[in-house]
């Protein structure tokens, strides 16, 4: 697998008797996306702020490129930048400003930190923005003006938490080409997100989690395969049918299908072990039989599953396996 | 001013100009503890200037105190508003400054539930600078509020006896004085979870520190257990070295007693700080 950018043992942090990280083993390796899944609340930002140093473990270890978070604060500090879930620029200054402060802090001399800042404001499409306040800034500019300002200087290792988060779809596009090309030139980033398809989009490893805990880890394909090789939707004219429908399939193709919440859709979960070449069989022999029994169909559609089929799965504890 | 910015044509992330900025130059040396702190002062600056509103406190609130407790209490104690303005003024600059310290706790557990202190946090460079900093700044508004003071004080007629260059000794002793005393204001800042907590502490220690001192009267006609505490009330001693100054009759032992107070109240709520700083 390589180096590993990130590494933790039985990661753990308290909150009073709220044990928001509850024994978390990570291991990402260099140079890749890793995506961190989970609901709100699931623990994803906590785990970020120890890694990035903001917060001190209660238990377990976790090392960034083999420096200690606990032990070696400054040596991780030098390699990581944050991206926080809420703007982490000073909102009250400009963006020229936001990145000319942070250009000193990190060493470079005033002239040096003007021109790093007008290269990131062109880099960024906020070169007409550079004198305005960041409160005046659009949700996406902001977040532009913010991973713009944690790449000042080349980060080892980008933390992004939750990125996307409340962001228009034409943004959400925009954030995604940056990552792609911070990450093509050898920075490894940590994606916290509670979008399924982002992870998807992004991230070469997944971590799902819950409750402070990883309930899975793997390629997105792995995990999509652990719920099955997809599902049959199929929306029919006439609501009346469908029990007719649904009794026809069960009996025809031996799978699991429910009525979806829609009164004239249903669905039906294709078991684990079929190939796709199986799944389409199954979809022709489906619909040809549905044909036969006169039922009328307005849309059929064979779909992989997808990650939020993976994450209702792994995370609804009502529903059985 | 207000709207919200809205995007004149969309953006594009281009490979070629962020490959770019990620590739360049070497990394600079990590700067020094003293330029940490600058370029954190420097950050107040641009504070004020976006938000110049916040200099109302060090501008308003001084030019109150001294013209209302000059006319309230100087026909009563020294039998005629000039004659008590010479005792006066210099308590009531101290008082003033003293109080305004406040606003650096106040300022700093606002500021520190933004994301920015996240990234502060997280850069490799000297740790208490972001606070060190913030109380730059605020040596600023000190320096102000005591020359808003200073010019009431004169059109009033005071007439300090130490010339300018006292005057000026005075009020750098009492900045002096406050960078040390913010310390406090940072650690209950850091301490407590909301603004208005902060506001309540600072009044409760604020109020009798600068009341039972010899600011508006000479402590020679209170209650003896009062005066045991007005003589180790720290402001008493700031009062009467600033005294001292402006009225050419400067005492080294007090001046020495502010300088010395001064250090053991960075040494120990500087400490205090930074220790609740990296917890939290």
């Amino acid at each position: 697998m390589g180096e590993l950018a990130i590494e933790t043992a039985g990661l753990v942090k308290v909150f009073g008797d709220n044990r928001a990280v509850d024994g978390i083993d990570l291991a990402v390796p260099a140079g890749t996306v890793y995506g961190v899944l989970g609901p709100n609340g699931a623990g994803k930002t906590t785990a970020v702020r120890m890694l990035a140093t903001l917060l001190r473990p209660d238990g377990g270890e976790a090392r960034v490129f083999g420096h200690d978070v606990l032990r070696e604060p400054d040596a991780v500090r030098r390699r990581v930048s944050l991206t926080g879930q809420y703007a982490s620029v000073d909102e009250d200054l400009t963006g020229a400003e936001n990145l000319v402060l942070l250009g000193r802090l990190l060493g470079h001399h005033k002239k040096a930190a003007r021109e790093r800042a007008a290269q990131l404001l062109a880099a960024f499409g906020l070169a007409d923005a550079a004198d305005r306040q960041v409160k005046n800034y659009s949700g996406g500019m902001r977040r532009r003006i913010d991973i713009a300002a944690s790449i000042l200087r080349t980060p080892d290792v980008l933390f992004l938490d939750e990125p996307t988060t409340g962001l228009d779809p034409r943004s959400r596009n925009q954030v995604w080409d940056i990552v792609r090309i911070i990450v093509a030139q050898g920075t490894t980033v940590l994606l916290t997100t509670q979008y399924l398809d982002e992870a998807d989009q992004l991230a070469s490893r997944i971590a799902v989690i819950d409750h402070g805990r990883v309930i899975a880890e793997g390629t997105p394909g792995q995990l999509k395969a652990s719920v099955g090789a997809g599902a049959i939707h199929v929306r029919l004219r006439d609501a009346g049918q469908r029990s007719d429908a649904i009794g026809l399939l069960r009996t025809v193709l031996g799978a699991n299908v429910q009525p979806d919440p829609d009164p004239v859709a249903l669905t039906a979960q294709l078991s684990g072990e079929d190939s796709d070449r199986e799944a389409a069989e199954q979809a022709s022999r489906a619909l040809a039989s549905l044909a036969r029994a006169g039922i009328t169909v307005d849309n059929f559609a064979l779909g992989q599953p997808t990650l939020d089929e993976v994450f209702l799965a792994l995370t609804d504890k009502g529903v059985a396996a | 001013m207000t709207a919200t910015t809205t995007e004149p044509t969309t953006y594009t992330p281009a490979a070629e100009s962020l490959t770019a900025v990620l590739a360049a130059g070497e990394q600079p040396a990590r700067p020094s503890a003293w330029s940490a702190s600058v370029t954190f002062g420097w950050r107040a600056l641009l504070k004020i200037k976006h938000v110049p509103e916040q200099l109302f406190d060090v501008t308003a609130f001084p030019i109150m105190m001294t013209l209302m407790f000059t006319y309230l209490f100087g026909g009563a104690l020294a039998g005629s508003v000039t004659e008590y303005l010479q005792f006066l003024l210099p308590g009531i600059m101290v008082t003033s400054v003293v109080m305004i310290t406040m606003y650096t706790g106040v300022g700093l557990n606002t500021d520190i539930q933004k994301g920015v202190f996240d990234r502060f946090r997280t850069l490799p460079v000297w740790r208490p600078a972001a606070l060190v900093g913030a109380i730059f700044g605020d040596m600023l508004r000190y320096f102000l509020a005591a020359t808003v003071i200073l010019v009431v004080g004169l059109v009033l007629g005071f007439r300090p006896g130490g010339g300018a260059g006292g005057v000026l000794l005075g009020i750098g002793l009492l900045i002096v004085f406050s960078f040390a005393f913010s310390w406090v204001w940072t650690m209950f800042g850091l301490l407590l979870r909301t603004e208005k907590s902060v506001m309540g502490v600072s009044m409760m220690v604020l109020f009798p520190l600068t009341f039972l001192s010899n600011v508006f009267v000479e402590p020679d006609t209170m209650p003896g257990w009062l005066r045991v505490f007005t003589e180790v009330n720290p402001i008493t001693h700031l009062v009467a070295a600033c005294r001292g100054l402006m009225q050419g009759t400067a005492d080294a032992g007090e001046i020495t007693w502010v300088l010395v107070s001064a250090a053991v109240l960075t040494a120990v709520f500087g400490t205090l700080t930074m220790r609740l700083y990296n917890r939290k």
